[in-house]
């Protein structure tokens, strides 16, 4: 252990680090800033976070960002986890490559590109853009990493687990409610969590099909900052990171439990 | 204790006296339970299954051996309805099961890995095939209890699977199947993953539960002495074929085929030429050896013709002293290697030819210094009723 700690590795992890999150650091420091002036420091004080609750249009946005990622992530687990089913279970259909390449394109498509074509279909259709716009656009572009991630698990599920339910009188649909959803759950979880910090953290895509009176609150923040930085964004930016590092790490260590347990069984099943 | 070792003795009465007499398949006048009528399975261009016909019969314990791929789980898969076959039809008790889902087939299956569901206790598990035929709750209870103490698990009900050895999975998995009162329980390689220790207690195990339940039992294994230990009959099976369908004697005393003579046990292929024909009995010479050969063995094949005499190792007959003038059916060869177990040694003989003959011999005394040694010469003779001749 003591010969990986050399100068160099030091160095590296310091910079890398510093790089990271001396910026968010900073935010979350001038948030409890006492002076109106951002760059000022002028002693400790919540006033802002107090202030963050008379601020109805931030309020308002808070609200919409926040039914939008719980609705848009709901959508698309089940979307993801059905693609993800189709995609390891069905194993030659015609055009599985097609589709599975589909399925994982939104992941590298520049968001401007899935926001611009999606603006085109809702105005093409005459689609009043507004809260279900950009809900169905956050649906779109969230479901392809919980299909990724529910994959992943599907990869390693024993099979023969479904055939011994099938084999005890369970039809198919049944099946997958008793033993195929309990086993993959951790994943399925992770991807809803992943698809829930994605949507509340989306700028471009939201901007690109929203309309009137559903401002989301990064696209608040964004007009906002434009007309200057205020504490007050300081105070939801740092809201924001809290919510979306928790919601992380509980992702993560549910997924990690998960993983652990199965390790476990597993070397207690070769014993 | 004296009602228990009478109840015992008359449990052992019973199922002796059913057991010498079981051979449905010789009666005309019963019907089989399951008939497979020239089953062809293929995946792709792969023939897993080529043109399987047979019949199963109610209450016994059968065997599907043979080597892996040859289509033995395939067969048993088609059976539970995890694979339809690609033609030829297949019944269950005079029902077509054409179409018929397995989650509606009165069959149930012991998998090779258990299959256990990981989320459930063990009485969950063993509950679930109950469960979903709406079996009032009381009476799954009663059973679930019954199959507890039947895999004597009791104490174990409300462990998950992996909080238990690997033999108690295997009771776990076996006590599920079971629990339905399947007319077939199906056995995939159910022993596969014990020790060799208790998978022979447990083989003797699954003989008496099936033979008290009164169930049909079908088993898909790759172990010859598994399949001989626990099934009335056994069916080889090569490249999707059966190639010898009988009960384990008559495959390891007749075998039909070399195949089955090399697949079953260990055998001396002693190739030859037939010189007379004389009803049950048959005169042959071979190149391996100048003495004249006799075997009681009728031949296929008319005197000129090509056989093959196969004789098991503990069938010849090895001894230091030169048998009398005139004897027939003798070798005789050199000692090239020893094999010894502790009950049996094995004898590698080198004939003058150059062929090997396998010889095995129980070791009766307890001598520690064996009289035969490597490079003894040695005579090898064999009884006519002890070898089978081979035409295929």
């Amino acid at each position: 252990m003591r010969k990986g700690l050399t100068w160099f590795n030091v160095t590296s992890i310091v910079l890398g680090f510093a790089f990271l999150y001396i910026p968010i650091i900073l935010l979350v420091i001038y948030s409890f800033n006492a002076s109106r002036l951002v760059t000022v420091w002028a002693g400790f004080s919540t006033q802002w976070y107090w202030s963050l609750l008379e601020n109805e249009q931030l309020i308002d946005a808070a609200w919409v960002t926040l039914r939008i990622a719980f609705f848009s992530s709901l959508a698309a687990t089940v979307l993801g986890t059905m693609a993800a089913l189709a995609l390891t279970r069905y194993g030659r259909f015609g055009g599985r490559t097609l589709f599975s390449g589909m399925i994982y394109a939104p992941l590298v498509m520049p968001e401007v590109i899935t926001g611009l074509s999606l603006l085109l279909l809702f105005v093409a259709v005459n689609f009043d853009r507004g809260f279900w716009t950009v809900l169905l656009a956050h649906i779109t572009f969230t479901m392809c990493f919980v299909a990724v991630v529910v994959q992943s698990r599907l990869v390693t599920f024993d099979r023969t687990l479904e055939e011994a339910a099938l084999d005890l009188g369970c039809p198919p649909f049944q099946t997958f409610f008793k033993i195929t959803l309990p086993l993959i759950l951790p994943a399925v979880v992770s991807g809803f969590m992943l698809a829930f910090t994605l949507s509340l953290d989306d700028l471009v895509i939201a901007s690109f099909t929203t309309g009137p009176g559903a401002t989301t609150l990064p696209m608040r923040i964004y007009s906002q900052v434009r007309l200057g930085v205020t504490p007050e964004i300081n105070a939801v930016c740092t809201i924001l990171i809290a919510i979306v590092t928790v919601v992380v790490i509980i992702a993560s260590i549910v997924t990690k439990r998960a993983e652990s347990q199965r390790e476990a069984e597993e070397r207690a099943a070769l014993q | 204790m004296g009602e228990v070792m009478a109840a015992d003795k008359a449990r052992k009465e019973t199922i002796g006296a059913v057991r010498r007499t079981f051979a449905p398949w010789k009666d005309p006048t019963q019907t089989p339970l399951i008939r497979f009528e020239n089953v062809v399975k293929r995946f792709g261009d792969f023939t897993a299954v080529n043109n399987v016909s047979l019949d199963i019969y109610e209450r016994e314990f059968f065997a599907l051996l043979g080597p892996s791929g040859c289509g033995k789980t395939t067969l048993m898969r088609m059976l539970a309805g995890f694979e339809e076959p690609t033609s030829g039809r297949l019944t269950l008790a005079g029902e077509d099961l054409a179409g018929v889902p397995p989650y509606r087939r009165p069959v149930n299956m012991m998998f090779q890995s258990y299959a256990l569901f990981p989320h459930m206790n063990v009485a969950d598990n063993i509950a679930f095939g109950l469960k979903q035929d709406k079996m009032p709750k009381a009476d799954i209870d009663a059973r679930v209890t019954e199959m507890l103490e039947l895999v004597k698990l009791e104490q174990f009900a409300k462990r998950k699977p992996h909080q238990l050895s690997g033999g108690q999975r295997q009771r776990v998995a076996l006590a599920r199947s079971l629990a339905k009162r399947p007319k077939v329980l199906l056995l995939d390689e159910p022993l596969g993953a014990l020790d060799k220790k208790l998978r022979e207690e447990t083989q003797f195990e699954l003989m008496d539960l099936q033979m008290s339940l009164g169930m049909t039992f079908l088993i898909v294994t790759h172990d010859q002495e598994e399949a001989m230990t626990v099934a009335d009959r056994i069916a080889v099976m090569n490249h999707g074929v059966l190639v010898q369908v009988a009960p384990p004697a008559e495959i390891y005393e007749q075998p039909a085929t070399r195949y089955i003579a090399d697949f079953i046990g260990e055998v001396n292929l002693i190739e030859s030429t037939v010189t007379a024909c004389e009803g049950e009995t048959t005169r042959l010479t071979s190149e391996v050896t100048p003495s004249p050969l006799t075997v009681a063995h009728p031949c296929e094949a008319g005197p000129g013709g090509k056989a093959c005499i196969a004789i098991r190792p503990e069938k010849l007959r090895i001894s230091l002293d030169p048998p009398p003038e005139g004897t027939e059916n003798v070798f005789a060869g050199e000692i090239w290697d020893i094999g010894y177990l502790g009950d049996l040694s094995i004898y590698h003989v080198e004939l003058a030819c150059g062929q090997r003959l396998k010889v095995s011999q129980p070791n009766l005394s307890r001598r520690v210094a064996r009289p035969i040694s490597w490079e003894d010469k040695v005579w090898v003779t064999f009884d006519p009723d002890a070898g089978v001749l081979l035409t295929r």
